[in-house]
């Protein structure tokens, strides 16, 4: 486990000059213009920004799911800029859970078997009940994703990152979809992953408040960090103020 | 079960319906190529087990009279296995009702003994008693075509005596499975008879006391053929031989292997165009497929899974569906294979069937699907693969509008919203459009090709009947006769126009290239039995050189202005060298056409005929009849609406038969193709689909989004159709022609319109079918999932 004291810690992330660049020409989109940032290992990190500023995209090639135009991402000792598709995928199968923005689960397969293609292939996972459980979720195992609501969906979508027992855990507007009331809940459950596995999680979120319950806020603008913040104060989540 | 294999088994039963319909299209195209081969493979078998139960002979040899003794000399010659002299006589059979007197062929059969060679299979009945002369076995086929049975009489001249004959039962043989009147082309039972008489008998019947008129020969294992047959004419000549002849050459053998190497020909022609359809269909089909799966695939990616563990994932999907389809292709392609072969068992007479299916057959059927399968999920994967999962799993790839763009204004003109959306979809995916069309014009050209088959065979029955051969009538004698024959002839009222014609056995050569056939001499100018070009103008024959029927020239390797060997087997059998004149197109049969009088002279004789072709007046008809069949000289009358229906007989029961099952079976892949293509397209836009229904669309609207696109493709795809047809009919032709009959490559606008009416047909059906799954999406179900 990566988890320690609340002395100095390693970083898990070290991106240095990190630029991304989509499509060619005068269609081009400057997704990313020169990213420099550390993201400790162990904390709670939460990443808030206009729509369009390039979170989702940063989030993407800090979890090996895209590549880099430019810069440089280290992941502990190794450089993931430098990988090539097989040691990307040892990565992600390793180390990576992911909670898309939409969700993104398999319609054919029910509740328990999206969580079983990812324990399917970790090396120590939780049970998929039990992951499931974790969200709230033990009726509804055998409903497919057309079954169950929206929030449902994406507290499928969180068992399913949290069941491999990943090392970093990334969640793309974890909570776009949902009530006060579930919203809250599927906090707690990343923010208890962060402190009982002592995996690294990374949250994007629009809600500002969230930013109480992390360690750590980065202030995305334009493709930018504008600001980053240490919280002192961090709250549970049950304690956010909405 | 791994969740993703629980994946692969709901994704299959969720797109049942379309698996079913690709696997449907495949197993028809495997089912054409196993049953072909099993029904050829069959045929060649039963054959040969047949010839060697029934101890057909190697080698025939005819001879006007030799002594019985001479067998030994026969049997002497290095690598002859077996001897048996007959006796071999013409018999005229007179059936009460019949207007014309039937030909028959009389063989001996030995009085205690079973022939050597050449036996019988005793269908019906008891085998002749020993002990009497006037009992004989009637030729099943003869029998069964006239309702005779055993106990029955017949009244037959021998030798211009008539006796009556008491049939002691029915027998079929392997020399005699075929059985053509002299002088026609197709096989007809009714109109030529077999009888085996007591050799006793028959020798007393054509003087032939002691003595034998036809040879047969065995072989051993590793005897040299032409030297056989220089030593059996050698020895037979003092005897009049006229040529010793091996089984190939042999009147039913070869009608019998032609006919197999005509379904061989079709068998190796037909069935790879239906399978690379076919093939053609599940690679567009599956590649399609497994672009809509794009997004899982990212998603997988996305947890880690590896490119190879994915590949096989889909490569089980698609294999599912393609194996599913080769081996249900396999196993009707058997069970159609034996009921059809068990068809040609009736029609060939083969007294038994031994089914065999080449395994390589199946093995092609199943390479085949697998690698068009694997070959359409490996190409898109690939690219999937190409990209970062991020990319993969963003919702469809932004669309391109630009190049939809620059028409837009047209299209604001022109088009209302609905309109547009299909417009621009086509314009957007060119290369998926055009695969498309391809793929519906392919399915239309393989109805195309069949029906111009189907116009082809029919075509060929008319030109032939009326353009080549225009004729009523047609007499032939007994033996080559001078010309008062053919006075007599015209002298006799009704009929109005009278052209002989003299038939000679020879043998055609061109160094390695030869054909027993015959030189057919007419006169210069024919009218009724003409011989046509290509635009079917009739040619003149000429005095100067031979006119070669195109398939003949073709066996020949042969080209007009060359030299011709041609060993006649008549009379002095005269060696000639004759220039090609020229090449006719001949549909039946493969003539050869010398001037009559030529012909004559090159023979050392004079106004010799063998026959005459006859026009006569109908109201005439029956007296003519009558009297031709007291001609002593006249061999046989052969009334051309006879001869048509035998070879329309033999085109849909023999070899040709199976176009009516290629057809069916071109008709269900160009359905099956139409349909693929619009649920397929359903399956691509059902999301999109969704949207419009809940954005505001009426059902009806939404469906011509999806509609319009396929009605767009289904029309581009006709002339498309119409030309890869074209191309595909001629190569389907080909292979359907034999020595017997040319199938043309005809251009049959209704072909054309037919096949543009079923791939319509078929469109209206499939959207019929595709608009009622517009109508039940539940627009919320189908958007509240992504992925
Ligand atoms: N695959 C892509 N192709 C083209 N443009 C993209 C792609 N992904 C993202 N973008 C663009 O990059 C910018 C940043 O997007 P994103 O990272 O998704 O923003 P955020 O998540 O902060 O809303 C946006 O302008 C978006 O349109
Ligand atoms: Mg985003």
């Amino acid at each position: 486990m990566r988890n320690g004291s609340k002395a100095p810690r390693e970083p898990a992330f070290k991106v240095e000059g990190l630029t991304k660049v989509f499509g060619t020409g005068h269609s081009a989109v400057h997704a990313l213009r020169g990213v420099d940032l550390d993201i400790p290992a162990g904390e709670l990190v939460v990443l808030l920004g206009p729509s369009g500023s390039g979170k989702s995209t940063l989030l993407n090639i800090l979890g090996g799911l895209d590549h880099a135009t430019e810069g440089r991402v280290r992941f502990f000792k190794e450089e993931l800029t430098a990988m090539n598709d097989a040691q990307l995928t040892r990565y992600r199968r390793r180390d990576v859970g992911f909670v898309f923005q939409f969700y993104n689960l398999m319609p054919s397969l029910t509740a328990r078997e999206n969580v079983e293609l990812v324990t399917e292939i970790a090396s120590d996972p939780l049970d998929p009940a039990e992951a499931l459980a974790l969200v709230g979720l033990t009726e509804r195992l055998d409903h497919f994703p057309a079954q169950l609501s929206g929030g449902e969906q994406q507290r499928v979508a969180i068992a399913r990152a949290v069941a491999k027992r990943p090392t970093v855990l990334f969640c793309d507007e974890p909570t776009g979809a949902l009530d006060i009331r579930t919203g809250r809940s599927v906090l707690r459950v990343l923010q208890d992953v962060n402190t009982q596995t002592g995996a690294t999680v990374v949250i994007i979120t629009h809600a500002a408040a969230t930013a109480e319950m992390a360690d750590r806020v980065i202030d995305f603008a334009d493709g930018r960090v504008r600001e980053i913040s240490v919280n002192e104060a961090k709250v549970s989540a049950e304690q956010i103020q909405w | 079960m791994s969740p993703l294999d629980h994946k692969l088994l709901r994704d299959l039963w969720r797109i049942k319906g379309q698996a079913a319909a690709i696997a449907v299209v495949i197993a028809v195209g495997v089912l054409l190529l196993v049953m072909m081969d099993g029904l050829v493979n069959s045929l060649v078998e039963t054959k040969t087990a047949y010839y060697e139960r029934y101890r057909l002979a190697d080698v025939f040899a005819s001879v006007t009279r030799a002594p019985r003794r001479t067998l030994d000399d026969l049997a002497a010659i290095p690598g002859v296995a077996a001897v048996e002299g007959r006796v071999n006589g013409a018999a005229l059979i007179d059936l009460p009702g019949q207007q014309v007197p039937i030909r028959a062929q009389a063989v001996s059969v030995p009085e205690f003994r079973a022939p050597a060679l050449n036996d019988d299979y005793l269908a019906a009945g008891r085998a002749i008693d020993p002990a009497r002369q006037d009992q004989i076995l009637l030729l099943e086929g003869f029998a069964n075509a006239h309702g005779l049975v055993p106990g029955d009489a017949l009244t037959v001249t021998m030798n211009g005596a008539r006796r009556t004959l008491e049939i002691a039962g029915l027998a079929q043989s392997p020399e005699f499975l075929y059985t053509t009147p002299p002088g026609e082309l197709a096989p007809d039972d009714a109109r030529f008879a077999v009888i085996w008489m007591n050799e006793k008998a028959l020798q007393a019947a054509f003087d032939l006391e002691g003595a034998f008129n036809e040879a047969l020969l065995a072989l051993g294992r590793d005897a040299r053929l032409p030297a056989v047959l220089e030593a059996v004419d050698r020895i037979l000549r003092p005897f009049g031989g006229t040529g010793a002849y091996g089984v190939e050459n042999q009147m039913s053998n070869r009608f019998l292997t032609e006919e197999i190497n005509s379904l061989r020909a079709s068998s190796r022609a037909v069935p790879p165009i239906f399978l690379t359809v076919a093939a053609f269909l599940l690679y567009i089909v599956i590649s399609r497929m497994i672009e809509s799966e794009r997004e899982q695939v990212g998603l997988l990616k996305a947890f880690g899974y590896s490119s190879a563990g994915i590949g096989l994932h889909y490569l089980k999907f698609v294999l599912a569906i393609a194996m599913t389809g080769a081996a249900l292709g396999c196993l009707l392609g058997i069970v159609s294979g034996i009921n059809v072969a068990e068809f040609y068992r009736a029609y060939y007479k083969f007294p038994f069937l031994l089914f065999r299916v080449d395994p390589a057959a199946f093995i092609t059927g199943f390479i085949v699907s697998v690698l068009t399968a694997s070959a359409g999920s490996f190409i898109v994967l690939r690219r999937v693969f190409a990209l970062a999962p991020a990319t993969a799993m963003r919702p469809p790839a932004p669309a391109d509008y630009s190049r939809s763009e620059r028409l837009g204004g047209v299209f604001r003109a022109l088009l209302d919203q609905p309109s547009r959306m299909v417009a621009r979809r086509l314009i957007r995916q060119p290369v998926r459009s055009l695969a498309s069309t391809a793929g519906i014009g392919a399915g239309m050209a393989l109805s195309v090709a069949m029906l111009s088959l189907m116009g082809g065979f029919d075509r060929t029955l008319m030109l032939n009947f009326s353009v080549i051969d225009r004729s009523d009538v047609t007499v032939t004698f007994t033996q080559p006769l001078g010309s008062d024959a053919i006075y007599a002839l015209q002298r006799m009222e009704g009929v109005l126009v009278v052209e002989p014609f003299r038939n000679v056995s020879a043998v055609l050569r061109n160094g390695l290239h030869t054909y027993r056939g015959a030189i057919n001499g007419l006169v210069a100018e024919p009218e009724l039995n003409r011989a046509v070009d290509a635009d079917m103008e009739a040619i003149y024959i000429r005095d100067d050189g031979i006119i070669l029927a195109e398939a003949l020239a073709e066996i020949l390797r042969i080209a007009p202005g060359e030299m011709l060997t041609v060993e006649i087997q008549e009379g002095t059998r005269p060696v000639l060298q004759l220039p090609v004149a020229g090449v006719a197109r001949s549909l039946l049969g493969s003539p050869a056409y010398f001037e009559l009088g030529a012909l004559n002279h090159s023979l050392g004789e004079q106004n010799r005929v063998s026959g005459a072709h006859l026009r006569i007046d109908g109201a005439y008809g029956d007296v003519i009849y009558d009297l031709l069949k007291n001609m002593p000289a006249v061999a046989g009358v052969s009334l051309k609406s006879d001869a048509r229906a035998s070879f329309e007989t033999l085109m849909d029961t023999g070899a040709g038969a199976i176009r009516y099952i290629m057809a069916a079976i071109a008709g269900i892949i160009t359905f099956g193709i139409v349909y693929n293509s619009a649920q397929i397209a359903f399956a691509e836009r059902e999301r999109d689909l969704a949207s419009l229904r809940v954005i505001g669309f009426t059902k009806g609207e939404a469906a011509f989004v999806l509609l319009g696109e396929l009605a767009v493709i289904t029309v581009v795809a006709l002339p498309v159709g119409s030309v890869l047809g074209y191309y595909m009919s001629a190569a389907i032709a080909a292979g359907f022609s034999t020595d017997l009959y040319r199938i043309p490559t005809i251009f049959v606008p209704s072909s054309y319109g037919t096949a543009a009416i079923a791939v319509l047909a078929a469109a209206i059906v499939s959207g019929w079918l595709v608009k009622r799954n517009v109508d039940r999406i539940d627009p919320v179900a189908a958007l509240k999932t992504r992925g």
